[in-house]
């Protein structure tokens, strides 16, 4: 078969891109340590999450290693719980994983402007790890339609001081 | 009465040896697949008009501009309505009329049975009536229907049996499409033994065959799971193995959208330009890269999702960035045909020979600016191809803002510019309003590159697509581009553009639809000049639809064999989520805010 040399010079291009970009997300998952959602939150009770053992009563807690914060996270038609009647409060500094489950339908949990934006869906459990550096205040957004008030599911994570964090208060036992 | 003839001026004046004999309109040689073209043509174009005018709603909604139309809980069955509308029914009546078109012009044979394909057109119609019927019902508030669940329509959320049945019934239309095309085929292969298959057939064939292997997911999905669910025969589905089932098909339906643009681009556009086809082989090679590839991609849409392992995504990923090859080659296909082209008018320099193309012909502008947006679409699919980056982007307006360049561009304006050229052929009347035709793709051009900029960059700021009033009383987003009450503008100006671009087009189809026959010639010429480098230069296997269909069969296995195993395995109802009936909501907002 023929093919023109200008085209055979632009195919091997085309395939060099091609491995480029797959390498930056190889370089990214394997060197950058770029964890994605994946499937080892496992699975919870579709409506009722609590009364799986991988899901607690939505809250902050204290983790295993000093500094690391777990945040379970509720979401449902049209509330994070926490987050929109009440924000998130973690301290500077930390690193927080969420655990994001589902009450109802399919949930967006997306952070305003940075890369934690994971699904909520009824059944499965997301986890999404991220450290929090400087004081800030973060919203939170559902990005996923869920009904009829969807653009009223909003909320908002604040990252405050260690200073201002009370961990006795503010950390469900 | 009287028949219309090709102008042999219209296209080709510069090179009277590219045009063909005085020949006899599409019309008049094949009376019946002109007929299901312009049947299939109509109700696209209506499609294209309501869901436009859906469109402008949007746009001035969520930016705030103008909420004097629609209360902000009916916002999601406009969108629903918007995204069912154009997305299905707009691109794939096109479609269904532009293959049954080739088939029967590069077979050089009328339908089969005129009857059977009048059946498959009414079953797709009657389909597209009853889902259009479940959408709009939601704005009245005395009939039963509802189905306000957006086009993707995710379980637990249930809309009105009357959706699905419609979905499903449309369904079994396009299949029986393919199967009116792949019949003519074959006893065009009983007469043509050893002949290579025509270019466009070829094309229409292999399409044909991803979209058998892809809409096997959604068909399960709808008449398995959503069907049932709506009609209370289960009680409850598993979320996760249904949105599954739908990216199965959510992807490749994006190629259903495209390939009749790259039949244009391929087949149309290189006479347009004034030349021909580069390479006929390599078409081959793409439409063929488009039937193995297109399908085990769909996790792609899922890098978000909880309960797939990173593994089923990274091999997602991996086939997703090889899917981008194709395009690559088409780019320089496209590129190359209409230099060859503009060469040959007279053309010249490195960049210079553009200004010889024929910008004022609206069938040639629009195709080439379709083009030139879907290179730009291109690459902003590639970063939402890219699962590390795509968080980032992820369900934010950033999504729109490249599926409006791809399909509501580059699929969308090639499809009006087709029409410019194709519709005179297949009713035997003169293009009318031809200078409101000139003026539209350029319209629609600016509009499109005014809003999906904007759209881009409001979804770096995070700023979430599908949402009624993005506007948060919370907070509010922080633009790293820009700001947000210029993008907001650049979107509402660009959506009423748009809207302007879709109903020019809507008024030169209606004025034309309306005009007399037989008033002289059509002003375009239907002869396709054969590729500078023709079939015979390309090895035979390239036309063997049964190893490229099972090759395509293994591909999906592997990307999807274990993943659907795993989330069956315990149960395809488990975890097991009730249905959300849409339509109910006022219940559930009185318990949040009540």
């Amino acid at each position: 078969m023929h093919v023109h040399r200008f085209e055979r010079i632009w195919l091997v291009a085309a395939l060099g891109m091609i491995v480029l970009f797959v390498g930056t997300v190889t370089y990214g998952a394997v060197v950058a340590g770029y964890g994605m959602v994946d499937a080892e939150g496992g699975q919870v009770d579709s409506t009722n999450p609590g009364a799986s053992e991988s899901f607690r009563d939505p809250g902050v807690y204290e983790g295993n290693e000093s500094g690391h914060y777990d945040v379970y996270v509720e979401t449902r038609r049209f509330a994070f719980v926490p987050g929109t009647a009440e924000p998130i409060r973690v301290p500077a500094g930390s690193t927080v994983t969420f655990h994001v489950v589902s009450v109802d339908v399919l949930h967006g949990f997306e952070v305003a402007g940075t890369n934690i934006n994971t699904m909520a869906i009824p059944g499965q459990k997301a986890v999404v790890t991220a450290e929090f550096d400087e004081p800030r205040e973060y919203g939170l957004v559902c990005n996923e339609y869920c009904g009829e008030g969807h653009h009223t599911m909003a909320g908002t994570l604040e990252v405050v001081p260690r200073s201002e964090f009370n961990a006795t208060a503010e950390v469900s036992a | 009465m009287a028949h219309a003839h090709d102008d042999r001026r219209a296209e080709t004046a510069e090179q009277p040896e590219l045009a063909s004999g005085d020949r006899l309109a599409f019309v008049d040689q094949y009376p019946s697949a002109a007929r299901i073209t312009r049947l299939c043509f109509g109700v696209s174009f209506s499609a294209l008009l309501v869901g436009a005018v859906l469109g402008i709603v949007q746009a001035l909604h969520r930016t705030n501009v103008f909420r004097g139309v629609i209360e902000s809980s009916d916002y999601y069955s406009v969108l629903t309505g918007h995204g069912v509308l154009l997305a299905l029914f707009f691109t794939i009546f096109f479609l269904s009329g532009a293959f049954t078109w080739g088939t029967t012009r590069s077979l050089g044979r009328d339908l089969p049975s005129p009857r059977f394909s009048m059946a498959w057109f009414g079953l797709q119609l009657g389909g597209a009536v009853a889902v259009a019927t479940a959408i709009f019902g939601g704005f009245v508030g005395q009939v039963p229907f509802e189905a306000d669940v957006l086009y993707t329509f995710y379980a637990p959320l249930q809309a009105h049996p009357l959706f699905y049945a419609g979905l499903a019934a449309w369904l079994v239309g396009t299949w029986l499409a393919g199967f009116d095309w792949i019949r003519s085929y074959l006893r065009w292969r009983g007469d043509n033994p050893g002949e290579r298959v025509p270019l466009q057939t070829f094309m229409v064939l292999t399409t044909m065959l991803m979209w058998y292997i892809s809409t096997v997911g959604v068909a399960v999905e709808v008449l398995v799971f959503l069907l049932p669910l709506s009609l209370g025969l289960i009680d409850s589905v598993d979320p996760l193995l249904t949105r599954t089932l739908f990216w199965f098909f959510g992807h490749p339906v994006v190629y259903f959208w495209l390939m009749p643009a790259y039949f244009a681009w391929y087949t149309i556009l290189p006479k347009l330009a004034g030349g021909r086809l580069f390479s006929d082989p390599l078409a081959r090679v793409v439409f063929v890269l488009f039937l193995i590839l297109s399908t085990p991609v769909g996790f792609h849409h899922q890098y978000a999702d909880p309960g797939v392992a990173e593994g089923f995504k990274f091999v997602a990923m991996t086939n997703t960035m090889f899917l981008l090859l194709p395009s690559f080659l088409t780019a320089f296909t496209v590129v190359a045909s209409m230099e060859y082209g503009a060469r040959r008018r007279g053309g010249s320099g490195y960049f210079g020979w553009m200004k010889a193309l024929p910008w004022a012909n609206p069938a040639f502008a629009g195709m080439a600016l379709a083009g030139l947006m879907f290179a730009a679409g291109g690459f902003s699919g590639i970063v939402n191809a890219g699962m590390n980056i795509n968080s980032l982007v992820h369900n934010t307006l950033w999504v729109p803002g490249h599926f409006h360049l791809t399909v509501g561009t580059a699929s969308a304006l090639t499809m009006m510019a087709v029409s410019y050229w194709l519709y005179p052929q297949i009713t035997g009347k003169r293009l009318q309003l031809y200078g409101l035709a000139q003026v539209q793709p350029y319209i629609w051009f600016i509009g499109m590159a005014l809003m999906s900029n904007a759209m881009h960059r409001a979804g770096l700021a995070g700023v979430p697509r599908r949402t009624a009033e993005p506007q948060y009383d919370q907070f509010s987003f922080e633009a790293a581009l820009g700001s947000i009450p210029e993008m907001r503008l650049q979107i509402a100006v660009g959506g009423t553009l748009l809207t302007l671009g879709a109903v020019l087009f809507g008024a030169v189809m209606l004025a034309t639809w309306f005009a007399d026959r037989g008033r002289g010639r059509l002003r375009v010429d239907s002869h396709l000049p054969e590729p500078i480098s023709g079939a015979e230069d390309s090895p035979r296997v390239l036309d063997n639809f049964k190893l490229w269909a099972a090759v395509a069969v293994v591909l999906v296995a592997i990307a999807y064999g274990f993943p659907i195993f795993s989330m069956v395995a315990d149960g395809p109802f488990d975890p097991a989520s009730p249905p959300v009936p849409v339509g109910v909501v006022d219940a559930a907002l009185g318990l949040v805010f009540g």
